[in-house]
């Protein structure tokens, strides 16, 4: 079955009787189920796990989400959730022009910050309007849907990359015209009105409020986002299995054989891009609200590759994709921007990729032997060459720290022999790819300790550029791996 | 009319526009043999831009530079090529080669990896903060200080012709390249039907390195061509100019090598007499409304053939 929805593979229709249908062997029909679900506990488990209904699980996500608040009074925590929440219901919306129409969206930002650029204009002091929320948000998510459709409008001619490259310089006319709208006349014509705040953005927007209710607190938001992400998710989620999700996914397949069948092809690229666009919308109106301010600059590049990349690694064309893509992006990078569990994280993950990947175990063990002795020999060498290439302290404290002193070189001054040491990482990663057989064992054993030379020296100081690289690293490594993303099926291209 | 005004934004229109027209024809080169939108290629001109300016440094730097400044432009010129040339090959090698038959979004996305990847590797490397090829305090300010004297007082700096003639060149060996060599014609026979052109015994991979290897060259070419002029280099430029020397290519319509030099100089001039005479804080807005516009109206744009879809 060609799609990248993520319904359970078609149970064999049991045959009606006793008399076995006729042309058809079950065994040999369900043998691909079964080869995907592997054999003994952990195939039974993945058996069990696949009659359970999507839905549970959504559900059972949104249950747990709402504990979130209710076990931690840390507000960074709930910040992160929050956070977590929004791409989620971004990359909902995303979903369903890439994953489901096939149609590659490079404005997508744009609309969430038309949206939380809307709620603002009606919503603050910046024109004296202060409008109720609920009022608010079927505007502003009208008008995204409304924006959505007339870039489509003129889009729908237009194929593939095309497609692509119109979205991607209408996003960046929309962050330049933000940016810079603070003096907008009509063609010059008129006298020049202040209409966005330009680089200042607007600020002292208001809060949710409803019937004369203000939601005001972290938490309340928090719940507010949890319940419009589980709305749409549902709506989402019938979607799918209606006539147009179906639709959707066979123009994704195949646009001329859509087309071909009959299927408005046109009608349902206006659709799918309307739709993205009003949850993005919807998104805006929340993030708007929270931050009490906007700035063109939160609806650029960064913030479009990383939705990208959640949408990517989940699986495009998932829901359950979006909801782990979203978790894995976003709370581990945010993480990451704590040192000590950073560190933690970053040797657990070489650690566990190894176990899983390298077979038989004695390669395994020879390998982490290796590394481990090479480490402590490269020390002794420094040490005793270079006093100074051993100065510096780890990261992280306690027992993994004090282990590091002694294996990992820690220049007192670690930031010219770092970048070095980075440069010489791409391409002994590079070089990894290559090589084959023992060989590729041995030059991993350097190739390791370098990582962690240079995580210890340069990534985990600077933080917030590691993010950066790292995803980056995501996109590339998954599209050349794993195109289908963690949850996706894999898909048979047929040309 | 002010002719000062219009001269000196016609003078500065060139010389942005031959900047993107030599990498918007790398993104052509790419574009035409492997239908990819290569994301990355505006940061191999940045790298290209900071190989110039690493060997400013090494020469004692702007102030004080230890050679002349004739030795010093063509060495910049073939380093920067050369580096540039191996990191496309590079780049071609790991990160598109495996998706040659994947499906159409996979490359794109993998192209906005690298391009991520390569901006945020340099701000790491290379640190956030602005440099400055600083080219006026070369030697006495040799470059800009001679020159030909245009009409109206405006004045066309060394530097510049420097810009313009060079790009003129690498564009002109360009095409003795792609029309007279054996590579070149099977350069082209590739990017009009790869498939053919395999039965036909042409070794499409080497001619995609190839393509690769030259395109990313002249983005590297193109990076100091930039610091001579504009001076400054920075971990993000990239993006800015990918950006324009993409609305040049597909304006000229991509996969078209001379459209490609068209669409650079209509963009280039386009930006420029849009900062002079209209406003420079909306010349962006502008040139992408250009952009749109064109693509509405002849989506092959302006020189290109068009192009039969099926849907």
């Amino acid at each position: 079955m060609a799609g990248g929805s993520d319904t359970p593979p078609p149970v064999p229709e049991p045959a009606d009787g006793q008399s076995p249908r006729i042309g058809v062997d079950e065994w040999v029909a369900s043998v691909e189920g079964r080869r995907d679900r592997g054999k003994g506990v952990v195939g039974y488990v993945r058996g069990e796990f696949a009659r359970v209904p999507r839905p549970a699980f959504y559900l059972a996500f949104g249950i747990a989400a709402a504990f979130l608040p209710a076990v931690t009074n840390n507000g960074y925590a709930i910040r992160v959730g929050f956070n977590t929440l929004l791409y989620m219901l971004l990359a909902l919306g995303l979903n369903i022009v890439v994953g489901y129409a096939g149609l590659l969206d490079l404005g997508y930002v744009a609309f969430y910050g038309f949206g939380a650029y809307g709620y603002a204009m009606l919503a603050s002091p910046k024109f004296g309007i202060h409008w109720d929320t609920l009022a608010v948000i079927p505007v502003v998510v009208i008008a995204t849907a409304a924006l959505g459709f007339l870039v489509a409008l003129p889009s729908r001619r237009l194929v593939g990359d095309y497609l692509a490259i119109v979205t991607l310089f209408f996003g960046q006319l929309f962050v330049s015209v933000y940016t810079n709208g603070e003096r907008m006349s009509f063609l010059g014509l008129t006298r020049s009105y202040d209409v966005t705040g330009g680089p200042n953005g607007i600020p002292n927007v208001d809060n949710f409020n409803a019937f004369g209710h203000q939601v005001s607190s972290l938490q309340a938001y928090f719940y507010v986002a949890l319940v419009m992400f589980l709305v749409v998710l549902g709506a989402v989620y019938l979607v799918e299995r209606s006539r147009t999700g179906r639709a959707w996914m066979s123009l994704r397949e195949d646009p001329l054989a859509a087309e071909l069948m009959g299927m408005p092809v046109n009608r349902l690229k206006l659709i799918a891009f309307a739709a993205g666009a009003a949850i993005a919308g919807l998104t805006g109106t929340v993030f708007a609200a929270l931050n009490t301010a906007v700035f063109s600059a939160d609806f650029d590049v960064p913030t479009l590759i990383i939705i990208y990349a959640i949408l990517i690694l989940g699986g495009a064309g998932t829901l359950g994709g979006v909801i782990l893509g979203a978790l894995v992006v976003n709370v581990s990078l945010e993480v990451l921007r704590t040192p000590g569990h950073a560190t933690w994280i970053f040797y657990t993950l070489i650690v566990a990729t190894l176990v899983a990947k390298l077979r038989p175990w004695r390669w395994l063990a020879a390998v982490a032997a290796g590394t481990i002795g090479f480490g402590f020999a490269v020390h002794a060498i420094v040490a005793a060459t270079w006093a100074a290439g051993v100065d510096g302290q780890p990261a992280v404290g306690g027992i993994l720290g004090s282990g590091l002193r002694h294996w990992v070189v820690l220049p007192a001054s670690p930031r010219t022999i770092g970048n070095v040491a980075f440069i010489g990482l791409i391409f002994a990663v590079l070089l990894l790819t290559t090589l084959q057989g023992w060989v590729r064992k041995l030059v991993l054993i350097p190739t390791l300790y370098l990582t962690a030379f240079v995580w210890e020296n340069r990534l985990v100081v600077e933080p917030s550029i590691t993010r950066l690289i790292l995803i980056g690293v995501i996109l590339i490594v998954l599209m050349n791996a794993r195109p289908q993303g963690l949850l996706g099926s894999q898909r048979v291209e047929i040309v | 009319m002010n002719w000062n005004l219009f001269l000196t934004e016609l003078v500065s229109g060139v010389t942005h526009g031959s900047v993107y027209a030599l990498i918007a024809l790398g993104y052509s080169m790419v574009y035409g043999v492997l239908k990819l939108l290569n994301f990355a290629h505006g940061d191999i001109y940045m790298v290209g831009s900071y190989i110039g300016f690493g060997l400013i440094t090494v020469f004692g730097g702007a102030q004080t530079l230890s050679t002349s400044v004739w030795v010093l432009l063509p060495l910049m010129f073939i380093c920067a090529m050369l580096g540039g040339g191996l990191l496309g090959v590079l780049i071609e090698r790991f990160a598109y080669r495996r998706l040659r038959n994947a499906p159409r979004i996979a490359p794109l996305i993998t192209a906005l990896g690298v391009s991520f990847f390569l901006e945020n590797a340099a701000l790491l490397v290379l640190g956030a903060q602005y440099q400055s090829y600083n080219s006026f305090s070369w030697k006495g300010g040799e470059l800009w200080r001679e020159g030909l004297m245009l009409p109206a007082g405006v004045h066309l700096a060394v530097a510049q012709i420097v810009v313009v003639v060079g790009a003129v060149v690498l564009m002109v060996f360009l095409t003795l390249f792609v029309q007279r060599t054996q590579l070149g014609k099977a350069m082209r026979a590739t990017s009009f039907d790869r498939e053919a052109a395999a039965m036909m015994g042409i070794d499409v991979d080497r001619v995609i390195v190839a393509t690769f290897f030259i395109g990313s060259a002249l983005a590297g070419a193109a990076g100091v061509f930039n610091g001579l002029a504009y001076q400054q280099v920075w971990p993000y430029m990239g993006f800015q100019a990918g950006l324009y020397a993409f609305i040049a290519a597909v304006v000229g319509g991509i996969g078209n090598l001379p459209g490609a030099v068209v669409g650079g100089l209509v963009i280039g001039l386009a930006q420029s007499l849009s900062i002079g005479y209209i406003s420079s804080t909306f010349s962006d807005a502008i040139v992408f409304a250009v952009l749109i516009a064109v693509m509405i109206v002849r989506p092959s744009g302006l020189l290109g053939r068009a192009a039969v879809q099926k849907v």
